[in-house]
């Protein structure tokens, strides 16, 4: 195993968690919530920087997931638990609903069977409509719509929030947050495991495995040969928020055996987004953009939304979904290892994520580790606003009234104020980079995407920047 | 919010303080039009020559060449001194009616409804994004305008070896501040045959900058993990692909106007300037609404974006005095290789364009440039003009080439 240079870490925590995106950071929190000692170790500088921050953000009901799944089970309950999170710290969501449009007699056939999935999911809200019900709630959809299934409980989310709430409130609880702590290599011991990685050894009796891109080869540091991650690389467009009145509804295409398939959903921060694309990589770093992923997203645009195209893009990005050669979340513990894998959350664990953190504290318990609930737990954190249905700062008369830098706009395309990029850097899991301050704040997400405020934004982050001990030293490449 | 917000009513309320709307400013006022604010979003006003810290300002409007900071600051002191009250920190981001809008600023938020409002919100430069060019997201990749910010007020580094996506009169304002900054401008990449804006360049210019140009190129994909490290580039008309090693990139000119208040009224857009439609005395689509400067033609220099807000003041006064009747006019249409034409409609009893000048911008190169105006299937003028048309800047028709139309036939063709 990798010698590493100090110990700084001579506690033996009784879980540590390993990958800090959304799954992570529900089960690290969800674990706090009892009387255990727990460390999140993330690899990269900030929570929610992998498969967590580029999605589609959409909270799913689970209406179309495969029924008698552990994922359909996890889906159907994480969509109200989050949205009762959310409900509870603010993390921005707009129950918009969705149409799933049939745009020929093969699709449209196809939604009767769609609604019974719908039902023998636990979801009984669907409704067929008619092309003309269709063109009502989305008057801007392109022509040859023969109809559609409704689907009124499906909504928009934050995922960045989401994320950031979880983690804050897994902090809070007393969490240790281990940023910039790749595991690079285990050793199971009798009493504790040792995970190595660059910035010391951490040692916990039980090992949870949420490393979502990275999962089968944590896995494989444990011995086993179960699964091989496939990296399944989405790409989308954000379109500029003069588009939004275009799109009320999240627009999802009938599903096929390739997919979910390309949609055009509106964005909790007010933009328009279409995509994503589904394609099988093998780099699991590849989160770059591509020629052919722009011409499909494009055709597919020009036939669901025409006048969609010729609205300004705002910003493209990719992200990679853990796709892994079974029909369903992959999650076992093997008790002789004090270990406890999460691994194919493919493109669901946003929706599921604190579903997830239930059941894996429920398969813990069952191992027999002692899990006592708290009675003591912090209430759950207040999280910023950054969504666009609801006040936003600088929008809020009493709060600049209290606090000028509220109504001081620094990025005027997001209409971002100083007083939530301060924040932000100062915010219990802060932002540590001009990246994870995008996250917090929309800062430079606007349609200039820095032309007018780039330069503005880096001073203030320079000037407000805080040393919080998840790591030990900020940076900006 | 439940409770009524602060209102304040000023005579006219200039939306955006660079040169076109602090010199509209400063003239309404010089000419009694009552009380005149100016609101801008930005610390401190002057607009995009506040950070465009080289020479070349001032030419047309004061008859003298000064840098954009000084410039910025001649402009604000004037407005100033003649007491237009202007309003820094200050943005506008809605409206409440048609002659009201929402603002954000320290002092808290509020309504501001005038009898005349004058936009002036400029343009920007096209992000990679929205160029629709793929890859990955490295940091080192800017607008013109970012990268001037940094440089010029932030005086932050750069990096050492850039590309610059773009031929206009903007690109080789990138590749000064780049070598101000200590970054080699290593490659220019244009799409035309011939650097756009290279002829307005004299030898001493183009030595100095020594920018290599590849022409009838673009970018194909921004690469590089954290730091970017290369663009690939691809030959127009052989289609051969090559990469080019840098650490910055920034994508230069390719310009939309701020038209988001525009959008959001409902103010009738021009499709080609993406500005609003507007007549010869700068009237939008909604009465008591006019517009100056970039936003109107994006995108043109500092010293015409001013002198259209000289034109707008005496065209809003009428309109403060009731004696501004616009009657039906007709459309001016720019055809191939125009890409279009600014303003858009010419009104019988109308004055002028601004400068006597219609603002156009071309798609190809022309250097004796053949103008012709055609309406209801006839030609109206041909006229050969001394100066070339090139891609990246504006070509100036004089107006006067409007003087055989009829004011109440159909639309005027305008092409070369
Ligand atoms: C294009 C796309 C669209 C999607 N749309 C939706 C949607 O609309 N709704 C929805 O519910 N879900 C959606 N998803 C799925 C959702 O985003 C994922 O299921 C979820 O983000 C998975 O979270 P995670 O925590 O498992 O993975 P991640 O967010 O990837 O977190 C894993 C973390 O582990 C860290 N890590 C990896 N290896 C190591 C190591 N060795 N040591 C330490 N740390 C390590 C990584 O850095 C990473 O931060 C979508 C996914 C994609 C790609
Ligand atoms: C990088 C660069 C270099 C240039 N170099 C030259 C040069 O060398 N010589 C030259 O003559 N020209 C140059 N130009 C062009 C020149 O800067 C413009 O023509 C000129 O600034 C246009 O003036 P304007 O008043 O129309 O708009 P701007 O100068 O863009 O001013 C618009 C103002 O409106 C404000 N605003 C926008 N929206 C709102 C809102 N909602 N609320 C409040 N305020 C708002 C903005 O903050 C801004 O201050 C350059 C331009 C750029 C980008």
């Amino acid at each position: 195993m990798t010698p590493t240079p100090h110990r700084p870490h001579p506690e033996i925590f009784d879980i540590a968690v390993i990958g800090g995106g959304i799954v992570g950071s529900a089960i690290a929190r969800e674990l706090s919530g009892h009387d255990v000692s727990v460390a999140l170790l993330e690899a990269r500088d900030d929570v929610g920087d992998g498969t967590s921050k580029a999605n589609t953000a959409i909270l799913h009901t689970g209406f179309d997931a495969k029924p008698g799944t552990l994922e359909s089970r996890l889906v159907a309950r994480g969509y109200h638990l989050l949205s009762d999170y959310a409900k509870a710290t603010g993390i921005p969501v707009e129950h918009t609903g969705a149409v799933l449009v049939a745009w020929n007699q093969e699709e449209l056939d196809a939604l009767p069977a769609l609604k019974e999935k719908a039902e023998a999911n636990g979801y009984e809200h669907c409704r067929i409509v008619d092309a003309d019900e269709v063109y009502r709630v989305l008057p801007d959809l392109g022509e040859g719509v023969l109809g559609g299934l409704a689907v009124p409980d499906e909504s928009i989310i934050c995922t960045w929030t989401t994320n950031l709430a979880l983690a804050t409130d897994a902090k809070q609880r007393g969490t240790t947050l281990l940023l910039e702590h790749a595991v690079t290599g285990i050793d199971v011991g009798d009493d504790a495991t040792t995970l190595y990685t660059a910035r010391g050894d951490v040692r916990a009796r039980w090992v949870v495995n949420a490393a979502g891109l990275g999962a089968d080869m944590i896995d494989q540091l444990f011995g086993h040969d179960r699964f091989t991650v496939t990296p399944r690389r989405g790409e989308l467009f954000v379109f500029d928020k003069l588009a939004r009145p275009k799109v009320g509804k999240i627009v999802l295409p009938v599903p096929s055996s390739r997919g979910k398939g390309v949609l055009i959903s509106p964005t909790i921060y007010g933009n328009v987004m279409l995509g994503p694309t589904a394609e099988d990589l093998t780099d699991r770093t590849n989160t770059a953009t591509s020629e052919d992923g722009y011409d499909f997203l494009l055709s597919k645009g020009a036939r669901l939304m025409p006048s969609l195209l010729s609205e300004e893009v705002t910003a493209s990005y990719a992200g990679l979904r853990a796709a892994i050669d079974r029909d369903d979340y992959l999650i076992e513990a093997t008790p002789e290892q004090r270990y406890l894998l999460v691994g194919g959350i493919r493109s669901t664990g946003l929706t599921a994520g604190i579903a997830i953190a239930e059941h894996v504290t429920g398969l813990l318990a069952e191992t027999g580790l002692g899990l006592r609930s708290r009675s003591d737990l912090p209430a759950p954190p207040r999280m910023p606003n950054i969504g666009e249905a609801t006040t936003r700062p600088y929008q809020d008369t009493d709060l600049i009234a209290e606090d000028t830098a509220y109504g001081t706009i620094v990025c005027f395309c997001e209409r971002v104020t100083e007083g939530e990029i301060r924040d932000a850097c100062h915010a219990p899991v802060p932002a540590r980079s001009l990246e994870g301050l995008r996250r917090r704040t929309r800062a430079m997400n606007g349609r200039c995407q820095g032309f007018f405020c780039g330069a503005a934004v880096a001073a203030l982050r320079t000037q407000h920047q805080t040393d919080d001990g998840c790591c030990s030293q900020h940076k900006d490449k | 919010m439940t409770h009524q917000l602060p209102l304040i009513e000023p005579d006219v309320l200039i939306i955006g303080g660079g040169p076109a709307g602090l010199t509209a400013a400063a003239e309404l006022v010089d000419r009694g039009a009552g009380r005149v604010m100016v609101v801008d979003r930005e610390k401190h006003a002057g607009g995009i020559p506040r950070h465009s810290d080289h020479t070349g300002y001032g030419l047309r409007d004061l008859r003298r060449v000064m840098t954009g900071p000084a410039y910025a600051r001649h402009l604000t002191d004037r407005a100033t001194r003649s007491g237009a009250e202007i309003r820094t920190s200050t943005m506008v981001t809605g409206w409440s009616d048609q002659h009201t809008v929402d603002v954000t600023s320290p002092e808290g938020r509020y309504q501001i409804r005038a009898r005349a409002i004058v936009l002036a919100t400029g343009a920007r430069e096209r992000p990679r994004t929205a160029r629709r060019i793929p890859g990955d997201r490295p940091h080192g990749v800017y607008t013109t305008g970012q990268l001037q910010n940094l440089v010029h007020l932030h005086h932050q580094p750069v990096g050492k070896r850039a590309v610059i996506v773009g031929g206009e009169l903007v690109s080789w304002s990138a590749a000064m501040t780049l070598r101000e900054a200590g970054c080699t401008p290593a490659l220019m990449i244009s799409k035309y045959p011939k650097a756009e804006s290279y002829g307005a360049f004299n030898a001493a210019g183009r030595t100095i900058l020594r920018v290599p140009v590849a022409t009838r190129s673009r970018v194909t994909q921004v690469l590089g993990k954290g730091r970017c490290e290369a663009v690939e580039i691809e030959h127009l008309d052989t289609g051969k692909r090559r990469t080019v090693e840098c650490d910055t990139v920034v994508f230069t000119g390719d310009w939309i106007p701020d038209h988001e208040l525009v959008r959001s009224a409902g103010i009738t857009l021009d499709e080609s300037t993406l500005g609003p439609l507007t007549d010869t005395a700068l009237r939008t689509s909604r009465p008591g609404v006019f517009a100056v400067g970039n936003m109107l033609h994006p995108v043109d220099t500092a010293d015409v974006a001013a002198l259209d807000g000289k034109h707008v003041a005496q065209q809003v006064i009428n309109h403060l005095d009731g004696r501004s009747k616009p009657a039906e006019g007709v459309r001016l249409i720019a055809d191939a290789p125009f890409r279009w034409i600014a303003p858009q409609i010419l009104r019988p009893g109308d004055p002028a364009p601004a400068r006597d000048r219609l603002l156009l911008w071309t798609d190809e190169f022309v250097r004796f440039p053949r103008v012709t105006v055609r309406q209801d299937g006839r030609v109206v003028t041909r006229r050969t003009l001394a100066w070339p048309a090139a891609p990246g800047r504006v070509f100036r028709i004089p107006s006067s080439v409007l003087d055989g139309i009829s004011r109440t036939g159909g639309p005027v063709h305008i092409t070369m």
